[in-house]
């Protein structure tokens, strides 16, 4: 039947697979791979799983490269979300997604639907989700367009996590001109669960029945995964129907119903329909477990009439579950979904053979390998070249700069700089308390989320600069690991795994493509240093308009663990007397940082590389101090430098500092420099003596720079003033600006 | 004694109310699903916070017309004790158990922050163990929370005493700084005129323990519990 099908439509086709996205040579694959010319609703098939989003054909050879395994790993990368043991019989389920190309034409489904995506694939393996973190970029909120995507975007992020009761606990938002056009909206999400509950993508057991749960299935989303995979231009806004739109209310009750079901051992295998909607979900079951599926298209409950077979295979509605169901557990899933007042539809079962075959009106429309669709598609191995800016850029010298003249307006500046000013008016929008878990919310280095369970904690951050991974791929992926890594360690946790998010230019540009290959070797050699593995990820590629590339941004997500839930660290300084002590290296550079940007206008020089055995050492002595409770204060120094981290430590503590730095530095680098591997502490005077030995011991330089006290972050440097502002001087400058831009 | 949690289509608050009550206070406590027809044996029955149907039509809307709001209007009739909580305060409204509404905060965003609430009347079940103009530190997190009372209505609240608390800055003075969502007369929450029925926006149950930075919210919790201790005594002897 397919095949005289396929016959009938060959000549007709007119190389229609170009229009579907795929390369002429992409084609001739699945001609080979099925033994025939695909008919039409097959080709649909094999256009939206070869898609980039889909088949990772440009980067699979390159992510090889990512330590994926530890003995905490349960599930690595190729899984719904990565799965670490945290102890107790409990394990961590986490993952980070993009949803850019949505969000940059309709912000607040965009967002929306990333969020509810992105919880899909924790619970499908059978989590209960417990926080979303968020990584954000948008061109400068200086225009009517930037502040509506802003807007758009966080209302969204808000709109769909507090409707589901999931706390957004952390996060970033970083303005470029180069995101303008292209903003980038990356959604974490981080969930727990017994170890014995795990449940896999899998279309196990012949005769089992395949489920439809949820939404009913409508026309918005076709395709969306192939918009996902072109460059953006002026013609995109025409792909607003590609956008899906969330329904967040129905995702709580799924989310509820599917908990329960997996509690209950009800169900076989759990899979999320999300991007390339039904032909993803059955044809990636199928083939993780070697097993065929006859699927009745006539069954899937549709919001209107008329759909089109293609169109229900390849539709990305949101909020739906397939579920792989032993007969004799049905009736239990029906009644679950019944109190959850859930349409649940048998649509077909699981058979022998490796075939995913499709009826509609009792006709055979598609009859495909799954291997070969879910698989089949081709790893690239591109070109790269090293761009031409590369060199022209790190050959700047920021040290050719005059010096400051008025070093204290310099911070205020910073401080109320977009990327470092408060991200309050972004957060409030947030709930971050429900679930009453929170024990540290946005704002500190990460968020830290009691396990009610275990009294032990995780902490989680997200962290990557574009900024500083253009001027350098390589160094920016090893920063990405290493700072995220870093935030998790000043909240006194080890780092067990992280998850990434891969946002760059497009990968048949060779500039792109070697932006992308150095990024990702920098991030598996930190990885590899650090020993934290990779259990997940996404890459989205092709973010530019009109030839215009983003900044390569590799956002990293870590989770780490903390032992006792009680014993964590903020950023703020709590106690009058005690001293600050900078801890890590001294080497910092101007080269892109926050000063060069803000003060003048320039992204460009070398950026501090990082020791990653230091960083190693580093993260593992602050993880000791917390846990033995001898710092009062732990913050990560980053953006802006010394001089910001301080003003942070003290506007979060609501205590002033006053800091003597010796005369040998030069203070405008001291102060405003920017380099990996250090944190500021503030400790009682008694625990002293012992930081200081342990810091020797671990072989990580500690310099006692002042003490915490009075009302103004009060600078010197050899003796002469350099900076004197006071807290609600620096407060005003940090906290107002946001709230006042965006009204 | 036994406190009851409803759980609508959408709740979300229902696990933080339910811990609270069994791991903080260590009281009975039972989760009423929203289809019953009948509540059950219970002293005080919570409303949690949540996105009940969604808010698709209005806040609370719906949940107000589930089967178990028959059965709560019985409990509430015959003098048992109900707490609404954020959504559950505006689904209260909805059902006609608390007069006024709650409507879209005025900055027409959703807010989550740590706010400061003064008690003006200590004399109900719920708020027995605090002294009148007490300041407590509690986050709210809502969108549609700002409570709308007309003229005739406000003088009546104030007249009986049912307004229960009003959003006030660090040291208890009424401000439109303090006041999160721009409602009237920086009402925070009422009780019904016979004083057995609270809704309040800000979050009790989300300040219970020091570890999320405030106990504030506890004061609710032990009044009520000194309340049927009390009645218990009374009761026996």
């Amino acid at each position: 039947m397919a095949e005289r099908d396929s016959k009938n439509n060959a000549g007709r086709q007119d190389k229609i697979w170009r229009k579907l996205g795929l390369k002429d040579f992409e084609y001739a694959m699945i001609v080979d791979q099925l033994g025939r010319e695909p008919n039409p609703v097959e080709l649909n098939m094999y256009s939206v799983m070869w898609s980039e989003h889909c088949s990772y054909k440009h980067s699979r050879s390159s992510l090889k490269l990512f330590p994926t395994e530890s003995p905490r790993v349960v599930q690595g990368p190729g899984e719904n979300a990565g799965v670490v043991d945290i102890g107790d019989g409990y394990a961590a389920v986490f993952k980070i997604e993009s949803h850019n190309h949505p969000s940059a034409v309709e912000p607040y489904q965009g967002a929306a639907t990333g969020v509810g995506g992105i919880l899909r694939d924790i619970y499908t393996m059978g989590a209960q989700p417990i926080a979303f973190l968020n990584s954000l970029r948008f061109g400068p909120p200086d225009n009517d367009r930037g502040r509506y995507l802003l807007r758009g975007v966080v209302a969204g992020i808000g709109g769909y996590g507090n409707c589901v009761g999931i706390p957004t606990v952390g996060g970033e938002v970083y303005f470029e001109p180069c995101y303008r056009g292209n903003p980038l909206v990356n959604a974490m999400c981080v969930g727990v669960m017994p170890l014995e509950r795990l449940v896999l993508g899998q279309a196990c057991g012949e005769g089992n029945l395949v489920v439809l749960a949820g939404a009913r299935t409508g026309r918005d989303g076709i395709h969306g995964v192939t918009f996902a995979s072109e460059e953006l231009s002026e013609q995109s806004e025409k792909d607003r129907p590609a956008v899906q739109v969330g329904d967040p209310f129905l995702g709580k009750l799924l989310i509820d119903a599917t908990l329960e079901a997996v509690e209950k051992k009800l169900v076989q295998g759990v899979q999320d329909l999300g991007g390339a909607g039904l032909t993803c979900a059955l044809t990636e079951t199928a083939s993780r477990a070697g097993t065929g599926l006859e699927i009745d298209l006539d069954k899937v409950p549709l919001r209107e009439e008329g759909l089109e077979p293609f169109e229900i295979l390849t539709s990305e509605s949101q909020e739906r579950m397939l579920f792989i169901v032993e007969p004799e557990h049905l009736s239990g899933l029906e009644d679950i979904f019944r109190h959850w007042q859930l349409p649940l539809t048998v649509l077909g079962r699981v058979t022998k053979g490796r075939l995913v075959r499709i009826f509609y009106r009792g006709e055979i429309v598609a009859e495909v390998p799954a291997e070969s669709v879910a698989g089949g598609a081709p790893a690239y191995e591109p070109e790269g070249r090293e761009p031409d800016y590369y060199r022209e850029l790190s050959s700047f010298d920021p040290l050719s700069l005059p010096p400051l003249k008025d070093p204290g307006r310099v911070l205020l500046n910073l401080l109320s700089s977009p990327d470092i000013a408060s991200k309050e008016w972004v957060w409030q929008q947030y709930d971050y308390m429900v679930r009453t878990c929170t024990l540290q919310g946005p704002g500190g280095d990460a968020a830290v989320i009691r396990l009610r369970e275990s009294g032990k904690a995780l902490a989680v951050a997200v962290d990557g600069s574009g900024r500083l991974t253009y001027l350098d791929p390589y160094l920016g992926g090893m920063l990405a690991v290493a700072e995220a890594t870093r935030n998790v360690s000043c909240c006194g946790a080890e780092p067990i795994g992280i998850t990434d998010c891969l946002n760059f230019g497009n990968p048949e540009k060779p500039a792109a493509f070697w932006q992308f290959r150095r990024a990702v070797e920098g991030m598996a050699e930190a990885c590899r240093v650090l020993e934290v593995p990779v259990v997940g990820g996404n890459v989205s590629f092709y973010n530019e308009v009109e030839d215009e590339a983003i900044y390569p941004t590799p956002v990293v997500g870590a989770v780490g663990l903390l032992e006792d839930a009680g014993r964590h660290c903020g950023p703020g300084f709590k106690e009058e007397g005690d001293a600050i002590c900078l801890l890590g290296p001294e080497e910092v550079s101007l080269g892109g940082s926050q000063l060069l940007k803000v003060v003048h206008g320039r992204v460009a020089g070398r950026p501090a590389g990082i020791d990653l055995g230091m960083e190693k050492k580093v993260q593992a002595l602050l993880c000791r101090l917390v846990a033995r409770g001898l710092v009062s204060s732990v913050h990560d120094l980053s953006e802006g430098g010394l001089a910001v981290s301080l003003a942070e430590s003290c506007m979060a503590g609501g205590r002033g500092a006053v800091i003597e730095l010796p005369l040998s530095t030069d203070p405008d680098l001291a102060l405003f420099g920017e380099g990996p591997s250090r944190a500021i502490l503030s400790l009682p005077e008694k625990n002293r003596d012992q930081v200081i030995e342990m810091a020797e011991e671990a072989g990580v330089e500690l310099r006692v720079i002042g003490r915490v006290g009075g009302d103004a972050l009060d600078i010197c440097c050899g003796g002469g003033r350099f900076l004197k502002l006071r807290l609600d001087e620096m407060k005003k400058a940090f906290e107002e600006v946001f709230s006042w831009m965006m009204s | 004694m036994k406190f009851g949690v409803i759980v609508f289509p959408g709740s979300n608050c229902d696990l933080d109310a339910y811990h609270l009550v069994r791991d903080v206070l260590k009281r009975d406590v039972e989760y009423i699903g929203y289809d019953r027809r009948k509540l059950g044996n219970f002293d005080v029955v919570i409303l949690p916070g949540g996105f009940t149907y969604g808010d698709y039509l209005r806040s609370g809307a719906l949940a107000a017309r589930t089967p178990v709001i028959e059965a709560l209007a019985g409990f509430a009739n015959s003098g048992g004790l109900v707490l609404g909580i954020c959504n559950g305060f505006q689904v209260l409204t909805e059902a006609g158990l608390l007069p006024g509404a709650l409507c879209r905060n005025d900055s027409l965003q959703f807010r989550c922050r740590q706010v400061y609430v003064r008690v003006e009347t200590n004399t109900l079940a719920f708020t027995g163990k605090a002294k009148n103009g007490d300041v407590l530190k509690m986050p709210v997190a809502h969108g549609d929370g700002s409570y709308y009372a007309p003229p005739e209505l406000l003088r009546d609240l104030d007249d009986n005493g049912q307004v229960v608390f009003r959003y006030v800055d660090r040291d208890g003075r009424i401000s439109e700084a303090a006041n999160p969502n721009g409602s009237t007369a920086n009402i925070a929450g009422i009780a019904n005129r016979r004083g057995n029925v609270v809704g309040l926006m800000p979050h009790p149950e989300r300040a219970g323990e020091r570890a999320l930075g405030s106990v504030d919210g506890l004061v609710l919790f032990r009044s009520l519990i000194g309340h049927l201790q009390d009645r218990e005594v009374a009761g026996n002897g």
